[in-house]
């Protein structure tokens, strides 16, 4: 009795031990990678910390030069929540309706998926590229329309209005392909009964869609809703590549204000406090949706 | 509490659909072959139509930028435009390479991704393996601190990984480029989901027989757990294939050490005014993914519908 209980006991000191051997690269990986960083990141952002130089502690400043002296943050808080707005919602309802339009009848729909998945897959500075060149005044859209139709359209990525847009039609067509996959999975798991019980009680074609199949999929679409917007939110390589954030400011997002302020004018310490006004940001809004979601996600349990 | 529901049904629902091995698009399209009504067909047909127009007008950038990487230079933005040169300028492909560090950007991208993969999949599996099927005092308070690191935008740790990386000396190192990235909690998250899955009567069985953790882990659990593996590999592969920011920050020699997208980048800089070449570049660019992609179609479409991971 007792030599089994103290041959159990360690065994299980033994398995200790060896889960511990197997889960310290991870620990010391996180540790060294996210953990440190994480809290020097909060010691950062109350301190002036230049990238080179004599560190100071100076309390809140950062925070407060941030929202009342920074000329640049505002405008890029206000650009990625358009961004966001205008990416979050054109993105969902793309795919959604590319995933629902390439349903079981349509013939070579999986070399379809793999077409659509490309611009995800390509390095984005390969794709901005080639938006860049379509979208230059002399490019292909306005080549087109002025050939075409004689009209010459406004140079996208000079105005201020226009290359935000531009930014986000760039961006919804490279990311497509991912939600589309997402929902077509969904889709793809949906109880043939249910269908055929939702089609025998009479709905069809768009009533079948909204009523019986987007329903059922609704964890799928918070799903995608959360990780777009929290990309969205993460926007940079688009609009630092495809204008520069400009022109102005029109297009400079809320990670390239970070990225300038730290690596561009080397203030390390105030990209900290954005890095984190960010972060509170992206809580706040996943939290939101989370608490939104009761309204309108359907669970099979 | 009821958030924490919310979460867990969606990643369930998400995990789920790997129940199922992949899509399989012809024993679905078996009802197709049921008899038709004409309207239903005209409908198919239309359908159709439909389908195949949006992909065209989808992939019509890549097709034009495709063309336009052969045309001279001169033709790039004539009036009106044409999809195809006055010649085929195959030449620009090899120019590339002579105007920028190309095979360079290539050797970085691709030894940079295949590094970090190795990292990431070692990593994971083995602590996936300590979170989903050894016991351990503490186990799932750690666990919990793991996945709360998965909240942490990259973007909040580039500016004090920097800094990490200045008291290192790994500034402008390929180890920077690798590690800083490859501890992310998402691969143990994933192996420890999918090991969970196994039955645990393998381990016991293993156990009867005499071999330990180690060797469970090894010849049992790793095994069977080739597909899981394979989907994150893929999808690490290419995060740090197109990774953009994190190398644009912590490397300076871009000539030296530049990975394909920051390569590319500053490789437009360079070459001003020659779309030509710039073109030929972005396509070049893509064709290793896009194989990638072609070959490994079914695991990438069950990594995302594992949990929604992929290379962003």
């Amino acid at each position: 009795m007792t030599i089994t209980t103290k041959r159990r006991g360690s065994l299980a000191r033994s398995e200790a031990r060896q889960a511990l051997g197997f889960a310290s690269p991870a620990l010391v990986g996180l540790a060294l990678f996210t953990i440190v960083p994480v809290g020097l990141s909060i010691v950062m952002s109350v301190y002036d910390w230049p990238t080179f130089g004599d560190r100071t502690f100076n309390g809140v400043d950062n925070y407060a030069t941030l929202f009342t002296s920074s000329p640049d943050f505002w405008p890029a808080l206000r650009n990625s929540a358009v961004y966001t707005l205008l990416y979050v919602p054109l993105s969902i309802a793309l795919s959604l309706v590319l995933a629902i339009g390439l349903g079981p009848r349509i013939r070579g729909r999986g070399a379809l998926r793999v077409l659509f998945f490309i611009p995800v897959v390509v390095p984005m500075v390969a794709n901005v590229l080639v938006w860049k060149m379509m979208l230059q005044p002399q490019g292909l859209f306005n080549g087109l329309a002025q050939s075409w139709f004689g009209v010459t359209l406004p140079n996208f990525l000079a105005d201020p209005s226009w290359a935000m847009i531009m930014v986000v039609a760039m961006s919804v067509w490279q990311g497509l392909g991912y939600n589309m996959l997402i929902f077509s999975a969904a889709l793809e798991q949906l109880p043939e009964s249910v269908l055929e019980a939702a089609s025998i009680d009479g709905a069809r074609g768009f009533r079948l869609i909204w009523s019986v199949m987007i329903p059922m999929i609704s964890p799928s679409i918070f799903f995608a809703t959360i990780m777009t917007m929290i990309t969205a939110l993460q926007v940079f390589a688009q609009p630092q590549l495809l204008t520069g954030g400009g022109p102005g400011n029109a297009t400079k997002p809320l990670v390239m204000f970070i990225w300038e302020q730290g690596f561009t004018f080397g203030d390390l310490g105030l990209a900290a406090a954005a890095a984190w006004i960010l972060f509170a940001i992206i809580i706040v809004i996943t939290g939101v949706q989370f608490a939104a979601q009761r309204k309108w996600v359907h669970y099979e349990h | 509490m009821s958030t924490d529901t919310g979460i867990d049904d969606a990643v369930e629902q998400t995990l789920l659909m790997t129940s199922e091995d992949e899509f399989v698009p012809e024993e679905t399209g078996r009802r197709a072959k049921a008899p038709r009504t004409r309207g239903e067909t005209i409908r198919l047909i239309i359908a159709h139509v439909c389908v195949y127009l949006a992909a065209l007008v989808f992939i019509a950038p890549l097709i034009y930028a495709f063309f336009s990487a052969l045309k001279p230079n001169e033709e790039m933005f004539s009036m009106p435009p044409t999809l195809v040169g006055s010649q085929l300028k195959w030449g620009n492909f090899a120019e590339v390479f002579e105007y920028g560090p190309f095979w360079t950007y290539i050797g970085n991208s691709l030894f940079v991704a295949v590094a970090g993969t190795v990292v990431v999949l070692i990593v994971s599996t083995t602590a996936g393996y300590a979170f989903g099927r050894l016991r351990w005092k503490g186990r799932d308070a750690v666990f919990v601190l793991f996945l709360a690191t998965l909240m942490v935008p990259a973007e909040v740790l580039v500016i004090p990984m920097f800094q990490v990386m200045q008291w290192f000396g790994w500034v402008n190192t390929y180890q920077a480029l690798i590690l800083p990235f490859a501890f992310t909690a998402f691969g143990t998250f994933l192996m420890r989901q999918f090991f969970r899955g196994i039955p645990f009567e393998l381990d016991e069985a293993a156990r009867v027989d005499g071999s330990g953790p180690v060797r469970t882990f090894l010849q049992i659990i790793l095994p069977l757990s080739k597909s899981a593996v394979a989907v994150l590999a893929v999808f690490t592969f290419l995060s740090f294939w197109n990774s953009y920011l994190w190398p644009l920050i912590v490397t300076v020699d871009y000539a030296q050490l530049g990975t394909l997208p920051v390569g590319l980048a500053s490789f437009s800089g360079l070459t001003g005014t020659r779309w030509d070449l710039q073109m030929a570049a972005a396509i070049i660019s893509m064709i290793p993914t896009t194989i990638l992609v072609i070959v490994l179609q079914k695991h990438l479409v069950k990594g995302i519908a594992m949990a929604g991971l992929g290379g962003r």
